[in-house]
C-alpha cells in the first residue's frame, strides 16, 4: 500500500527532472560510427569496388531486401552487375554487414531518408556506392584471395608462395 | 546383412559394403572426400576416420578409415569418440593449410563439399600462418573452369576422368605437396563426360564455366525436376533459374537411368533457352488456330515435343489428320523398334547395362548418339574383373585393389560400327563395315547362338567369338539403334536377343520423345506430304531437318496457311503465317518417353512471360497438365501408364505444394523492386505439385518431383545421400518414371530378311551419318558453349579415298572439307549428322563424290 | 435550483465537457511526458495544443472499418452508448450556483444509474466484434464494473447520510463548513479507487490490457467509433473528478475566487492525479482485482457506512 503511494510520489518528482528528449531536428543527436543507418557500398583503398558479389548479404537479409547479380570483368575480378536494396523493406538489422566478407557493405550513421514515394526507396548500385573505404580503411579482399585478377598475378597475394613450377625436378 | 555397433547402438548394414557406405546409408553424418558412391574407396583422404573396437570390453580401440573397413558382422565402431573427432578435425586442418581465401568469389561456395565437411568436423579457425602454395590454372575448354589453388588432392577428378570415363588427358602431375591436376598443356578436355568434374570435385577446382557467365548461388536458384531433351536416353536433370533465365543444369539422380552423371551435352546444352533466336512474341493472326478446328487442317507433331503437346495437336486436327513429323525412314525404324520391344527381350535400364557382363554394340557410336549410355557400357566391361576380384575376396568397393587386380583386363565388349567409336579403347574386338555388313554379322551371331535363326551364306569372322561371349555371360546386352538408318541392324539385334534368352536389348532413338511419338502410332512425314488440307500446323519441328529443302518447299507451298509453334526461330517458322512462341524445357511441363521405354515427367522451372506457353496450352484448352494426361491415357491405351510417371497436381505434403525454391532463397522483396515495390504474387502452377515459392513442407518429396537435393549440413550435391534408400540405390519414394515395356513370354519368329553384302561401286559412295555429341542435336547447338565445340560440315572417308580427294571434295553440289577416318570401309563416306548444310538428307544414301575442282 | 435557461445550460455543459475531454488528449500526453522526463507533443501549435486538432483530423479521416464477421447493428451502437450514458450523468452535476442542467433530488442515484449503463457499451462492443480477445475484454469489463459499482455506491452512502440528501446541490451546500473528505476520508479513498475502476484506466485497464488482449473489447474498432470509446473514457475521467469535487471537496465552494473557477481548479487537480496514477502504477492480475473488490473494499465500505450511521444516530439531532 505504502509502496504504491511511494511510487506515485517518486513518479511525481520526475516532473521536476531534467528532460532527456533531444529536440530533433532543431538539435542533432550524436550517432556512433557503428550506428545502423543507411547502407552503403564502399571501395577498397585502391579505389576498386569492394563488393565481390558473393550473395552473402542477400542470404543473411531477414527481409530479403537485397538483390544482386554477379559478373566478372575481363581479368576475372568479380563484381555486382547490379546491386539493389529495397529500403522500404530494410529493417536496418545490420546482418548484411556482419555477413560481408570484404567489408564492402556497411551501415552508416544516417537515417534521414524519408520519401513520399516508396519507389524512391529502391536504391541501385550507383546510389549505394561511395568513394571511400568507410569504416575499414586498410582492407582489400583481393590482396588476400587466391584468385588472379588484373594487376595481381597468382602468388602475389598476402602469404602466398610463388606459383609451383611443374617442370622442375627439384623437390 | 550384418549387425554393426556404432557408438554402442546396433545397426544393420550391408556386409558386402564398407562402414562409410553403411553409416551414410543410415543417414549418419560422417565426413569424406575421396570416396564417391560411383567410384568406390581408395582411402586417400583419411577423412572418414572412426574408432574401431575389438569387442565390447575394448576401451582403447584404434582409428580406422570407415571407407576401407568392411561392415563385418559384430564390428564395433565409434564416430563420436573424441580421438576420432580430433583426428578428423586435424585432417581437415591439414587439407585447409593451402586452401585460398576464395569462398566469396568461388562458384562452389554455398554448395561446397569441402565447406560442409569443414563445418561438420568443427575446424573453424586457421592456425597456419605461413606461405600458401599456389598454382597456375589451365584453360580446359568452354565448359569447365580450372582454379588449382583450391585443390585438396583427393584424386577424385583423375579417378573419375581416367578410370570411370576412360579419358586420357587429365593427369596428376608433380610430387609431394605440389601435386597438380590438369592437362599437359592448356586445351579442351577431350572426354565427353568431363563436365561432371564440376560435381565430382569436392571443392571449387573444377566449376561450371557456362554458369559463371550468369552466376547464382545454389540457395538463390529456383529449381525443378526436369529431363534432358537432347537425346533419347531421358536423363534426369535439375534445371535452375533466377531472374527469369536458366542459370545451369545439374544432375538429378535416378538410380535406374543416369545415376550420378550427365553427359556434357545434357549439362551444358541449356543456354539455347535464352538464345537470341528465341521466339518471344506471337506473329500473325491467332484466329488461324481456331479455324483449324474445322477439320481442314493437318498437324505435324514432333519427336522433341512432349507427349501432351503432340496429343493436343492430334486432338485439335483429329487423329486421322495428325502426322508424326519424323522422316519416313526414321518412322519405319521406330515402328520396328516398338514391334521388337513388344517381344520377349527386356529393354535394360542404364543401370542394367552398367551391370551387364557382355555387351555387343551393333552399328552405334554410343558416345555420340546416346552419350550417357556409353558411360554405362564403359562400366559394364569391369563386371568380369569385379567378379574375379570377388573370388579373391577383394570386395568390389575396394576400388584401387580391384583395379590392380584387373590391370588392363576388361570384360567382353564387341563393337560393330561403320567407323571408329569412342569406346574402341575398351572393346574386346571391333568390327567395321557398311550397315548391311554389320547386320549380316548380327544375323550370323544369332545363328550361332540358336541354329533356328536364319544365317547369311557365310558366317563372318568373329561371329562365333561374340556368340560365345554372349552365351557365357550372365547378363548380356545388345545395343543397336536408328542412327545408321538400317532396319536390318535392328532385326539382327532382335534375332540375337531372342536367340539367347535373357539378353537385354537396348535401342538408341534419336530424340527426347521419339519413342513417345512412335507410340502414338501416327503416320510419318512422307504420308503428310501426300495429305491435303487448307492449313498446316507444325509443332516444334523444323521440317527442313527432316526432308530435303526442295521437298519441304513444295510441301509448304501447297497450304494456304501455315502455323508453326516453336521455341527457336528456324527455316520452318520463317515460312509460317502464324508463329506461336512455345515453351522450352525450362518453361514447359510434359511427359517424355525414353529409349528404355520409361515415361518420365519434366516440370517447368519458371513461368515464362506471356505469350510464351506450353505448346499444348496453345493447342488444347486443358485446365492443367493432368487433364491432358488423363485424356491421353483414355484415348491411347498403350500410354495409359503415363499417369503414374509422377504425382499429379493435387499432390500435397502437409497441405502444401513442394517449393521450387530453397528455404534460404534471397532477394524476394528486391528482385523486382525496380519495376514495382509491391512484391507480385508468385505465379500459380496448375500443372505440377510444385510451387514457385520457398514456402512448403521440409519433408523430402517423392523422387519424381524432387526439385533439388539439400539437407541440413549437406549443401553440396552430395546431399543426395540423404534422399536415397541406401547409397547409390533408388531414391526414397521410388524410381522416377514408369516403364512401358516389359518382356512378353513366349518366343518370337526370327527375322529372316538378311541383306546382301555391301558392294562398293566405282565413283559412288554410300554416305552414312556420323552423330556428334556436340552439334548434331538441334537445340543444344544453339548454346554458345556447345556451338564452340561443334564441328563444321565435312565428309569423312578412309585414307585411300582421302588421298584421292585432297583437302576438299564436292558432293551434292557443295564443296566440303575432307577428313580422314581410317576405319571407314571402302566405298563408305560419312558426314556429320544434323549439321548444316546436310541437315535434311535422308541417310544413308548413295551419291557420287568428286575431288573439288 | 435548476437553471433558468435550460438550453443554454445543456449546450454549455455539453460543449465544456466535450472540450475538456478532447483537451485531455493533449493534457494526458503532456503530463505523462512530464512524469517521464520527456516533453510530449510540443510541435503542433503553441505548447503542442494543436495536437488535439491533428489527432481529431486523423481519427475522422481514418477508414471506418466494420469487420465482415461483426454484428453490425450492435457494433455501431456500442460506442454511442458509453458517450450518451456519461453525458447524461453530467445533467445533474452542479458546477456552480445556477449552473446545472437539472437539479434532481435523486441526483446521486441518477449518476450511479448512468455509470452502470456504461458497462453495456463495453460488453456489447466486445460481443459484437466476434473476436475472442474482444469477448475476453468485455467479460473482464462486466465483472470488474459490476464488482466495483457495488462498493462505489456504498462508499457514497456516508456522504448521503451526512448531507441527508441525494441532491448534489444539497450535498455541496452541506459542506459549507467542512468538506466531507475529512469525516468521510475512507469513503473518499474507496470512491477514488472505484472511480478509477469505473473509467477502466490504468491500473484498472484489464478490459483492454494491450499486453494480454491486444486492445480488449475495442480490438476491432477503428476510426471515429474507436474515438467514441476514447472520448467516453475521457468523459468518465472528467465525470469522476467532478464527482469527487462535488461529493468530498465542497464543489464550487471556496474563498476569494469565483465559484466556477474553484470547481475547475479542484476538478483538474483530480484529473492530473488520475494521470499521475496512470504514469505510476502497474496493472494487477485479474484475480487480485476481484479479490480486492469483494474481500477488502466491500467490507470497508460497509464498515464505513455502519460507523457513519452510528455517529449520525448518536449526534444526529
Amino acid at each position: 500500500m505504502f509502496s504504491l503511494l511511494e511510487t506515485i510520489w517518486r513518479v511525481f518528482l520526475h516532473a521536476f527532472h531534467k528532460r532527456v528528449t533531444i529536440q530533433y531536428p532543431d538539435q542533432k543527436p550524436y550517432l556512433a560510427p557503428r550506428w545502423r543507418g543507411r547502407i552503403i557500398l564502399s571501395r577498397d583503398p585502391d579505389g576498386g569496388e569492394r563488393c565481390v558479389a558473393c550473395y552473402l548479404c542477400a542470404i543473411a537479409c531477414p527481409v530479403d531486401c537485397i538483390a544482386l547479380q554477379a559478373t566478372e570483368d575481363d581479368t576475372g575480378r568479380r563484381y555486382p552487375a547490379f546491386f539493389r536494396i529495397n529500403f522500404s523493406r530494410c529493417i536496418f538489422c545490420g546482418y548484411c554487414e556482419d555477413a560481408c566478407p570484404t567489408y564492402a557493405i556497411q551501415l552508416t550513421p544516417d537515417f534521414e531518408m524519408g520519401e513520399y514515394r516508396r519507389p524512391n526507396l529502391v536504391y541501385e548500385k550507383e546510389d549505394l556506392l561511395i568513394n571511400g573505404p568507410g569504416k575499414y580503411p586498410g582492407y582489400n579482399f583481393w590482396r588476400v584471395a587466391g584468385v588472379k585478377i588484373g594487376g595481381k598475378d597468382k602468388g602475389e597475394a598476402q602469404n602466398e608462395g610463388r606459383p609451383v613450377d611443374l617442370h622442375t625436378l627439384l623437390p | 546383412m550384418a549387425t554393426v555397433y556404432v557408438d554402442n547402438r546396433p545397426y544393420t548394414m550391408d556386409d558386402r559394403q564398407n562402414l562409410l557406405y553403411g553409416c551414410l546409408s543410415l543417414k549418419m553424418n560422417l565426413p569424406y572426400f575421396c570416396w564417391h558412391p560411383a567410384l568406390g574407396s581408395v582411402g586417400a583422404c583419411r577423412q572418414c576416420a572412426v574408432k574401431q573396437y575389438k569387442d565390447e570390453n575394448d576401451q582403447g580401440g584404434k582409428i580406422v578409415m570407415a571407407c576401407m573397413t568392411p561392415a563385418a558382422e559384430g564390428t564395433r565402431i565409434s564416430i563420436e569418440d573424441p580421438e576420432a573427432v580430433a583426428f578428423r578435425r586435424a585432417v581437415i586442418e591439414g587439407l585447409m593449410l593451402n586452401h585460398p581465401h576464395d569462398c566469396p568469389v568461388c562458384d562452389e561456395g554455398g554448395e561446397c563439399h569441402l565447406q560442409d565437411m569443414t563445418v561438420m568436423t568443427g575446424h573453424d579457425y586457421r592456425r597456419y600462418r605461413f606461405e600458401k602454395r599456389t598454382f597456375r590454372n589451365q584453360y580446359l575448354g568452354p565448359l569447365l573452369n580450372h582454379e588449382m589453388n583450391r585443390c585438396i588432392q583427393c584424386y577424385r577428378c583423375v579417378r573419375y576422368y581416367r578410370e570411370y570415363c576412360g579419358g586420357g588427358d587429365l593427369h596428376a602431375f608433380s610430387i609431394n605437396h605440389t601435386v597438380y591436376f590438369g592437362r599437359d598443356k592448356d586445351g579442351v578436355l577431350e572426354n565427353e563426360f568431363a563436365g561432371n568434374l564440376a560435381e565430382v570435385c569436392p571443392t571449387g577446382v573444377f566449376t561450371d564455366r557456362t554458369a559463371k557467365q550468369h552466376y547464382t548461388r545454389k540457395w538463390d536458384l529456383q529449381m525443378a525436376p526436369s529431363l534432358c531433351v537432347h537425346c533419347g536416353v531421358g536423363c534426369g536433370t535439375t534445371v535452375a533459374e533466377r531472374y527469369g533465365s536458366v542459370r545451369r543444369i545439374v544432375n538429378r539422380y535416378n538410380s535406374e537411368v543416369n545415376g550420378y552423371f550427365l553427359c556434357d551435352r545434357g549439362r551444358y546444352g541449356y543456354e539455347f533457352a535464352d538464345s537470341e533466336r528465341r521466339i518471344r512474341e506471337a506473329r500473325g493472326n491467332i484466329e488461324l488456330l481456331k479455324a483449324a478446328r474445322g477439320g481442314s487442317a493437318i498437324g505435324i507433331g514432333s519427336p522433341r515435343a512432349s507427349l501432351e503437346s503432340n496429343f493436343a495437336l492430334r486432338r485439335l486436327v483429329g487423329p486421322e489428320r495428325f502426322y508424326a513429323g519424323m522422316a519416313p525412314r526414321e518412322a519405319r525404324l521406330l515402328a520396328l523398334i516398338l514391334e521388337i520391344l513388344r517381344g520377349p527381350a527386356r529393354t535394360p535400364s542404364l543401370r542394367e547395362i552398367e551391370e551387364s557382363d557382355a555387351v555387343l554394340m551393333l552399328g552405334e557410336d554410343l558416345t555420340n548418339s546416346a552419350p550417357r549410355m556409353a558411360l554405362s557400357v564403359r562400366q559394364s566391361v569391369r563386371q568380369k574383373t569385379l567378379a574375379g576380384a570377388e573370388r579373391l575376396r577383394i570386395p568390389r568397393w575396394m576400388d584401387h585393389a580391384v583395379r590392380e587386380f584387373a590391370q588392363s583386363d576388361h570384360g567382353p565388349l564387341f563393337i560393330a560400327s561403320a567407323g571408329a567409336t569412342r569406346l574402341d579403347d575398351i572393346a574386346t574386338r571391333t568390327f567395321r563395315g557398311a550397315p548391311r555388313d554389320l547386320a549380316r554379322l548380327g544375323f550370323a551371331v544369332a545363328h550361332v547362338l540358336d541354329a533356328r535363326a536364319p544365317a547369311p551364306h557365310e558366317i563372318p569372322d568373329g561371329a562365333s567369338e561374340i556368340a560365345g561371349a554372349l552365351k557365357e555371360a550372365a547378363r548380356p546386352v545388345v545395343i543397336a539403334g536408328a542412327t545408321l538408318g538400317s532396319s536390318s541392324i535392328l532385326r539382327a539385334a532382335a534375332n540375337i536377343a531372342w536367340a539367347r534368352p535373357g539378353t537385354g536389348l537396348a535401342f538408341v532413338v534419336p530424340e527426347a520423345n521419339s519413342m513417345g511419338l512412335a507410340l502414338m502410332g501416327a503416320p510419318a512425314l512422307g504420308a503428310a506430304m501426300q495429305a491435303d488440307g487448307d492449313t498446316l500446323i507444325v509443332l516444334e519441328n523444323d521440317l527442313y531437318r527432316r526432308a530435303p529443302a526442295e521437298e519441304v518447299d513444295r510441301f509448304l507451298a501447297r497450304f494456304r496457311h501455315i502455323v508453326a509453334l516453336d521455341s527457336l526461330g528456324n527455316a520452318t517458322t520463317q515460312k509460317a503465317e502464324l508463329v506461336l512462341p512455345a515453351a522450352t524445357f525450362a518453361e514447359g511441363s510434359g511427359t517424355f518417353i525414353s529409349s528404355e521405354g520409361r515415361a518420365q515427367r519434366a516440370f517447368r522451372v519458371l513461368a515464362p512471360p506471356a505469350p510464351i506457353q506450353d505448346s499444348w496450352r496453345w493447342l488444347a484448352n486443358w485446365g492443367g497438365l493432368d487433364e491432358g494426361i488423363a485424356e491421353i491415357a483414355a484415348a491411347l491405351p498403350q500410354l495409359a501408364a503415363i499417369t503414374r510417371a509422377a504425382p499429379g497436381e493435387e499432390f500435397r505434403i502437409a497441405g502444401q505444394k513442394i517449393p521450387r525454391e530453397p528455404h534460404r532463397y534471397s532477394g524476394r522483396t528486391a528482385m523486382l523492386a525496380q519495376i514495382s515495390v509491391h512484391e507480385p504474387k508468385p505465379p500459380a502452377d496448375p500443372d505440377a505439385p510444385l510451387s514457385f515459392s520457398m514456402e512448403g513442407s521440409p519433408d523430402p518429396p517423392p523422387a519424381a518431383v524432387t526439385p533439388f537435393f539439400w539437407t541440413p549440413g549437406w549443401n553440396s550435391y552430395q546431399a543426395v545421400n540423404k534422399f536415397q534408400e541406401e547409397i547409390a540405390g533408388p531414391l526414397r519414394g521410388g524410381v522416377p518414371g514408369v516403364r512401358l515395356f516389359e518382356p512378353v513370354e513366349g518366343a518370337r519368329e526370327f527375322f529372316a530378311e538378311i541383306p546382301q553384302p555391301f558392294e562398293p561401286r566405282e565413283g559412288e559412295w554410300l554416305v552414312v551419318p556420323i552423330p556428334h555429341i556436340f552439334g548434331s542435336e538441334e537445340l543444344s547447338r544453339e548454346s554458345p558453349a556447345i556451338a564452340e565445340l561443334a564441328p563444321p560440315a565435312y565428309v569423312a572417308v578412309n585414307r585411300a579415298a582421302a588421298d584421292q580427294f585432297g583437302p576438299e571434295a564436292e558432293m551434292l553440289g557443295r564443296r566440303v572439307p575432307v577428313r580422314v577416318a581410317s576405319e571407314l570401309p571402302d566405298g563408305v563416306a560419312a558426314i556429320p549428322a544434323g549439321i548444316p548444310p546436310f541437315e535434311g538428307l535422308e541417310l544413308p544414301l548413295r551419291t557420287p563424290i568428286r575431288r573439288a575442282s | 435550483m435548476t437553471s433558468p435557461y435550460p438550453f443554454a445550460a445543456i449546450f454549455g455543459v455539453l460543449i465544456v465537457a466535450l472540450t475538456i475531454a478532447a483537451g485531455l488528449i493533449w493534457l494526458e500526453r503532456r503530463l505523462l511526458a512530464l512524469f517521464q522526463d520527456r516533453y510530449g507533443p510540443n510541435r503542433a501549435g503553441p505548447f503542442g495544443l494543436l495536437q488535439v486538432l491533428a489527432d481529431m483530423i486523423k481519427i475522422f479521416l481514418k477508414e471506418d472499418w466494420i469487420p465482415p464477421f461483426a454484428d453490425r447493428t450492435v457494433f455501431v451502437l456500442a460506442p454511442a452508448v458509453i458517450v450518451v450514458a456519461v453525458l447524461l450523468s453530467f445533467a445533474v452535476l452542479p458546477i456552480a450556483p445556477g449552473i446545472i442542467v437539472s437539479d434532481l433530488n435523486i441526483g446521486l442515484l441518477w449518476v450511479l444509474a448512468m455509470s452502470s449503463l456504461g458497462v453495456y457499451s463495453i460488453v456489447l462492443g466486445g460481443w459484437a466484434s466476434d473476436n475472442k480477445y474482444s469477448l475476453l475484454g468485455a467479460m473482464r469489463a462486466s465483472a470488474q464494473m459490476l464488482s466495483y459499482e457495488v462498493f462505489m455506491g456504498l462508499s457514497l452512502m456516508g456522504v448521503v447520510l451526512l448531507a441527508g440528501s441525494f441532491d448534489l446541490v444539497h450535498i455541496v451546500e452541506a459542506q459549507r463548513h467542512l468538506w466531507f473528505v475529512i469525516p468521510q476520508f475512507l469513503g473518499f479513498v474507496l470512491f477514488l479507487i472505484a472511480g478509477l475502476a469505473e473509467t477502466r484506466r490504468i491500473p484498472f485497464d484489464l478490459p483492454e490490457a494491450e499486453s494480454e488482449l491486444i486492445a480488449g473489447f475495442h480490438s476491432e474498432y477503428s476510426g471515429m467509433k474507436f474515438g467514441m470509446f476514447f472520448v467516453g473514457e475521457y468523459l468518465g475521467v472528467v465525470l469522476i473528478s467532478s464527482l469527487i469535487t462535488v461529493l468530498f471537496f465542497g464543489g464550487w465552494l471556496g474563498p476569494l475566487l469565483p465559484p466556477l473557477l474553484w470547481f475547475f481548479i479542484k476538478m483538474f487537480a483530480f484529473i492530473c492525479f488520475f494521470i499521475l496514477v496512470r504514469a505510476s502504477l502497474p496493472r494487477p492480475r485479474f484475480d487480485q482485482l476481484m479479490a480486492w473488490a469483494w474481500k477488502i473494499m466491500l467490507p470497508l465500505a460497509l464498515a464505513n457506512l455502519m460507523v457513519t450511521g452510528a455517529v449520525v444516530l448518536a449526534w444526529g439531532k
